[in-house]
């Protein structure tokens, strides 16, 4: 008993600062958020005439978004949805976007 | 010896908290069991599919859906219209079977045992779960229009606001109708499925009378006090191009039908059409209630929105429109997509010993067409606010489009294919 009360302790401990910190998936995740229409992993649909975001670089799909976001780039609907998204979120979906095939 | 261990770990662990028990203290273990899914729609083939992905196949996922393919409620209204067929909006689970190993079960569910954690199949036999997702849409209010309250007048006076064999039906009850007949829709108080589905269908509607039935009109027998999605729009939409063929009347609950005559009634008022298309009042798929979960107002299904948990009842998952709504989140298919890999990656989080996301974020895009190639849109954002325990729409974000327009017409097509292999293939 008195050894697994310090474990116990640890453990909570552990929980208390997992739940705080971010997932680790978080990117993955509000990556996920995009699919619906730019595909499963960026993968679009080919000839659907939505921008397929798998592999694009990273910064060049940073930039789409805050020009979006910045309303530098004319859009039906990209620029209302940027605004939905922190700078540190963007950069998360940009990040790995950049990562799949 | 290592069973005194055993019993000893567990008192203090016991002791170590609710949430410390709730979610192990294994952190970053493997996700591992097994997931039934109720339901293969929008939301529940997104999350078969999710879980099967981002498991990597460690997590072993059954689908239970009682048709024998996928069939859209988004783009049915084309269908309705004439200007798409039922081929267009079906989409097999083929893809689920054989590209992500999901085992996908023609059934209905008929029970749930959440203590035991099983569910008991139409056809007989059961099923256990480690976890269990429920995405069983909505359910008609039958008993709130008394008149319908049967097989024979549902077969007369249709909804059509569940994709499938009534949207067909719709449809050739439109082609059967004469010029200068009326088709009148009637829409339910605010919450429902899709909010601009009834004004999307009666603008097509009225683009296949301008077309083949000129001298025929199209009644909205709204239960609301005005248009509830994308009103500007809508109506600038009914003033330009159906100018003498839709009527608009708000304030106009149907209370029960007269299925000889094919009558609504109303409060004040009675409204007989050559076709009369009933919306009735809704609520969370039966198998809801039936599991014994709590509903709010007796008819949708109150959740964690950090898991798309029920808040009564551990282990079982609620998605789409069966869900109380989060401020101002509509009841869409794209909205239960969102949820389906909301919870894909909490139940991922929780059968490896982990808490879910802490920040979850949704969104919503939603596109309407006002006749065959023009669309109007709306769209959303909506993050978790820890404050008040629910997403919460971002100010400043989302809005409607400017103006009706066919560049929206093909991205309105382009995000049906994308989402339909987001969930299916």
């Amino acid at each position: 008993m008195k050894l697994f009360a310090p474990l116990a302790a640890l453990c909570l401990l552990a929980f208390a600062s997992t739940s705080q910190a971010a997932d680790p998936n978080l990117g993955r995740n509000l990556a996920a958020t995009c699919a619906n229409c730019h595909g499963t992993n960026g993968n679009a649909v080919k000839g659907s005439g939505m921008d397929a975001l798998a592999g694009m670089e990273k910064a060049k799909i940073l930039q789409k978004l805050a020009d979006y976001k910045n309303g530098d780039k004319p859009a039906s609907i990209m620029h209302q949805i940027t605004k939905g998204y922190t700078e540190v979120q963007l950069d998360l979906i940009a990040g790995y976007f950049a990562a799949q095939k | 010896m290592m069973l005194m261990k055993r019993r000893d770990f567990l008192k203090v662990s016991a002791a170590a908290g609710a949430m410390a028990s709730l979610y192990g203290c294994a952190g970053g273990g493997k996700a591992s069991g097994h997931v039934v899914v109720v339901g293969g729609g929008y939301g529940g083939a997104t999350v078969a599919k999710y879980l099967r992905m981002w498991s990597e196949g460690d997590v072993q996922v059954t689908l239970i859906e009682r048709n024998p393919t996928f069939i859209s409620c988004p783009i049915s209204n084309l269908v309705i219209g004439g200007t798409k067929t039922m081929e267009d909006i079906t989409v097999s689970y083929d893809g689920l079977k054989s590209k992500w190993g999901v085992r996908v079960v023609q059934d209905d569910v008929v029970a749930v045992d959440a203590a035991k954690k099983t569910i008991s199949l139409k056809a007989g036999g059961s099923m256990s779960y480690d976890r269990l997702v429920l995405s069983p849409g909505v359910d008609f209010m039958w008993d709130e229009i008394p008149g319908l309250n049967s097989a024979d007048a549902q077969s007369k006076i249709l909804h059509a606001w569940k994709a499938g064999p009534q949207t067909v039906a719709l449809r050739k009850q439109l082609e059967s109708m004469k010029d200068g007949g009326t088709y009148a829709i009637s829409i339910p108080k605010a919450p429902y499925r899709c909010p601009p589905g009834p004004y999307e269908r009666a603008s097509l509607v009225a683009n296949y009378f301008k077309q083949s039935k000129p001298k025929s009109k199209v009644i909205i027998l709204d239960a609301n006090e005005d248009v509830t999605s994308k009103k500007g729009l809508f109506t600038k939409a009914w003033a330009d191009l159906y100018k003498g063929i839709i009527e608009y009347r708000n304030n106009s609950e149907v209370k029960d039908v007269e299925v000889g005559t094919n009558t609504a009634v109303l409060e004040f008022d009675k409204f007989k059409a050559d076709v009369l298309n009933i919306i009735p009042p809704h609520r969370a798929g039966d198998i809801a209630a039936k599991s014994g979960i709590k509903l709010i107002n007796n008819r949708w299904v109150d959740v964690n929105w950090l898991s798309m948990e029920s808040t009564s009842t551990p282990g079982i998952h609620v998605l789409g429109d069966a869900v109380f709504p989060a401020p101002t989140m509509p009841k869409s298919g794209h909205m239960a997509n969102q949820h389906g890999k909301l919870a894909a990656a909490a139940i991922l989080n929780m059968l490896s010993g982990q808490a879910p996301n802490p920040e979850p974020v949704v969104m919503n895009t939603c596109y309407s067409f006002v006749d065959a190639k023009n669309v109007i849109h709306v769209a959303s954002v909506h993050q978790y606010d820890a404050a008040t325990k629910t997403v919460q729409p971002v100010k400043g974000a989302g809005g409607v489009s400017v103006a009706r327009n066919e560049l929206e017409g093909k991205a309105a097509m382009g995000w049906a294919r994308n989402i339909w292999a987001d969930m299916l293939t």
